[in-house]
């Protein structure tokens, strides 16, 4: 089967593949280009970029637990001006399709953000209303309707043209809610999940083993909440969902398509594998080869039916 | 140029209770490291654990690469049971290295614990030089045949006057510096070790007015700089170990 089609659209973005890469864990894509060809990936999410550089959180920063890794960076970037003199040429020279991950203290950060970003040329922002790292701003947004129903509508209506995604929160309780806020107030997507906040503690010392004390919990260890909250979401929502949480290779990519994913975001799995991304889209297609399959886009929210019971392959 | 690659495990042996040895051989041709460098290693290939692990290579042979490590915890734990022909994954060569300057200055390189895999990575490559090294016990010190083979002048010493002199390698150092007036002025140290080790090393050389570099270890998720995981405070903001360093000079370093 030659005539594979991967792609897919994310608002006004077309993707070549649903591959991307997760913010915070893509640095702004250099970091990679001695492990992959970066031109392959469906699109590369950059660090999050806040209006002024900040400088992150004390060490230690990250602790491994089971099946997965505590982080609390604290949302260290270089600032919007270094990142459109001394990151945003280099992403201009791939032939991908990137977008840039922002954040804020205030709903004024992302408009003035999200505003300079459109003026630059940028096609797509990916709102940060979910980091658990941060004293302002971040997911005291995320986890309050009001409040991020009217960042959306903000930035949206000072941003126009950019595909605007807001990356949700795991930290409610009532995820479709805020998948449908989204929607509502502008969003052309959503991304989901973010880490989720967590503690490690050292037994012998008696102390956290983050210098943040809790951090935000990433891996494998987060797959099948992640994978929970995307099928909640996408059955709720007309927008694309795009799904994020321990996805370690192609079937963990494809279970998120069938959950009514219509891309998938790479997050740890890149430090363990700087070539996971890459896996994927061959593993996808692969996948969609012996499936007989020749669109992706025939497998999204794919799931059917009840279990037949036999999970022996699992 | 750094590389995602398998490795064929060649040896991997105990050379006490706590530390071992491994040798690997690439599956394809990779960087040749240069001392101070590290590789990240993946103890099992299910998640848990999930991370691979830093480690700076020991030793360099055609197409091989030799490791020391000590047993910690759970990643450590699986490896020691690497057996001969298993293929492993791995990263690397990361990390800026030892800067080795080609003039007269002289190198005092400084080891405590494990930290003498990285030392002797640049130990071996130099000429005239000197080495300070210490661990906690006799059990603790490794490869001493091969310091003593290898030309330079050593002084070894241990917390519990096991082997060599007693205490800790801070004090060999402030006694170096007694004996070694005549040269003091060109010596440039080279550090590897605990960080309370390297603090103190630190102190000394600033107070004798003797330049020097740590390498030093953080937890690190990938190794390549993009988790921004390995975070140390230096005078330049925070800066990350595996990238722009590991080796740092002393006075860049907020202890």
């Amino acid at each position: 089967m030659d005539n594979l089609n991967l792609s897919v659209n994310i608002g006004k973005l077309k993707l070549k593949n649903p591959v991307m890469t997760a913010s915070g864990t893509f640095g702004y894509a250099r970091e990679y280009s001695e492990f992959i060809d970066l031109n392959r990936l469906g699109a590369i999410v950059v660090k999050g970029i806040s209006l002024k550089p900040m400088e992150g959180n004390p060490p230690p920063r990250i602790c491994e637990t089971p099946c997965g890794m505590l982080n609390a960076i604290g949302l260290q970037n270089v600032g919007l001006k270094n990142f459109l003199k001394e990151k945003l040429p280099f992403l201009k020279t791939l032939n991908t399709k990137f977008i840039v991950n922002i954040l804020g203290n205030s709903i004024s950060d992302y408009v003035k953000l999200s505003k300079s970003l459109e003026d630059s040329g940028i096609e797509a922002i990916e709102l940060n209303v979910s980091c658990p790292n941060v004293k302002k701003g971040g997911i005291s947004f995320g986890t309050n309707d009001k409040m991020l129903a009217k960042l959306i509508s903000k930035v949206r209506q000072s941003a126009q043209r950019i595909t605007l995604i807001t990356k949700l929160s795991p930290n409610v309780s009532n995820i479709p809610l805020f998948a449908k806020i989204a929607e509502d107030s502008g969003s052309d997507a959503i991304s989901l999940i973010n880490t989720i906040p967590a503690l490690a503690v050292d037994i012998e010392t008696w102390k956290p083993r983050l210098a943040n004390i809790t951090g935000g919990l990433s891996g494998p260890a987060i797959k099948p909440i992640a994978l929970r909250m995307v099928w909640e979401a996408a059955k709720t929502v007309k927008i694309p969902v795009i799904g994020i949480g321990g996805i370690m290779n192609a079937n963990d990519a494809i279970e998120f398509l069938l959950a009514g994913a219509t891309a998938i975001q790479v997050g740890t799995g890149n430090f363990v594998n700087p070539c996971a991304t890459i896996d994927i889209i061959d593993g996808i297609e692969s996948y969609l080869k012996r499936k007989s399959i020749d669109d992706i886009k025939n497998i999204i929210g794919g799931i059917n039916g009840n279990c037949t019971g036999d999970n022996s392959d699992n | 140029m750094s590389k995602n690659f398998q490795a064929r495990v060649i040896t991997n042996s105990a050379l006490n209770s706590k530390i071992y040895l491994l040798e690997i051989a690439p599956l394809e041709e990779t960087t040749v490291p240069s001392p101070g460098q590290f590789y990240m290693i993946q103890p099992d290939s299910s998640f848990d654990p999930l991370l691979k692990r830093p480690f700076s290579y020991l030793r360099k042979k055609a197409n091989r690469i030799q490791f020391l490590y000590a047993i910690r915890g759970k990643g450590t734990g699986l490896m020691k049971n690497f057996p001969q022909g298993k293929i492993i994954n791995m990263t690397g060569p990361f990390g800026n290295g030892y800067p080795v300057h080609n003039d007269n200055r002289i190198p005092l390189l400084i080891a405590g614990g494990t930290g003498i895999a990285s030392i002797l990575s640049l130990y071996c490559e130099l000429n005239k030089k000197y080495l300070i090294y210490g661990a906690k016990t006799r059990d603790e010190l490794v490869l001493i045949d091969e310091i003593e083979k290898s030309g330079g002048e050593f002084f070894i010493c241990t917390n519990d006057c096991s082997y060599g002199k007693k205490g800790m390698v801070d004090e060999l150092l402030r006694d170096f510096i007694s004996s070694h007036q005549d040269i003091i002025s060109s010596v440039v140290i080279y550090a590897c070790g605990p960080k309370p080790m390297l603090k103190s090393i630190s102190k000394i050389a600033s107070e004798n007015n003797i330049k020097g570099f740590a390498s030093l270890e953080e937890n690190m998720a990938c190794g390549f700089g993009a988790c921004l995981g390995c975070a140390v405070k230096t005078k330049k903001g925070y800066q990350r170990v595996c990238k722009e360093g590991t080796v740092f000079p002393f006075a860049e370093i907020v202890w």
